[in-house]
């Protein structure tokens, strides 16, 4: 029965992580890759880190690092997608879909 | 059951190391390499995750800590400098 569990949960977070990278590989504009890993590929981490904690929970005491790795990948995973599209934004990377217009409604950059 | 999926998910995650290793290499502008740089460590944490699993030792953990957390500093890092062309001002 754990055996099951385990395994569903490494087959989920591997396809999940190669999923996410396939997009890295293959998508069209920087901004349709930032999707894959941000997404996929965190999820894909995340059931590969709660199998190994029922893995090593299984005989006995509990096993707390690889929630603390989860959370800790869970928190930064968005903050990391967030400046890279804001660095992508300010040095105007190219875009499959037309830029929102500049001058109309964004105010200009404090620095 | 586990032994016939553990060497699965090797091959799936040593293919999703190519592909992020592919845009690191190819990534046509400079947030793209980020990108596949941030993936290529997340890679990292899911092949140490896979090896502690298989080889049934949890000191892979303390490893896959340090690697996310360095990951994320050196991509915040690499972010800053694009975007004010420093990292500490």
């Amino acid at each position: 029965m754990l055996d099951i569990l385990l395994s569903v949960l490494i087959l989920t977070g591997a396809i999940f992580t190669f999923v996410g990278s396939l997009g890295l590989a293959r998508l069209r504009d920087f901004y349709t890759r930032l999707h894959g890993p941000t997404k996929a590929t965190t999820l894909g981490v995340g059931c590969l880190l709660i199998a190994s904690a029922i893995h090593f929970s299984a005989d006995g005491d509990l096993s707390l690092h690889e929630v603390l790795v989860t959370l800790f990948l869970f928190m930064t995973a968005p903050v990391s997608a967030h400046l890279l599209a804001k660095a992508a934004l300010h040095i105007e990377v190219k875009s499959l879909a037309p830029m929102p217009a500049q001058e109309a409604d964004t105010p200009t950059d404090p620095d | 059951m586990l032994n016939t999926v553990i060497p699965i998910a090797y091959a799936l995650v040593a293919f999703a190391f190519l592909f992020s290793f592919f845009r690191l290499i190819v990534g046509p502008d400079a947030p793209d390499r980020i990108l596949g740089l941030d993936t290529l460590y997340v890679n990292t944490v899911a092949i140490l995750v896979l090896l502690g699993i298989d080889l049934g030792n949890p000191i892979y953990f303390e490893a896959a800590l340090l690697i996310a957390m360095m990951g994320f500093v050196g991509t915040v890092a690499l972010c800053k400098y694009l975007l004010r062309g420093d990292i500490i001002e």
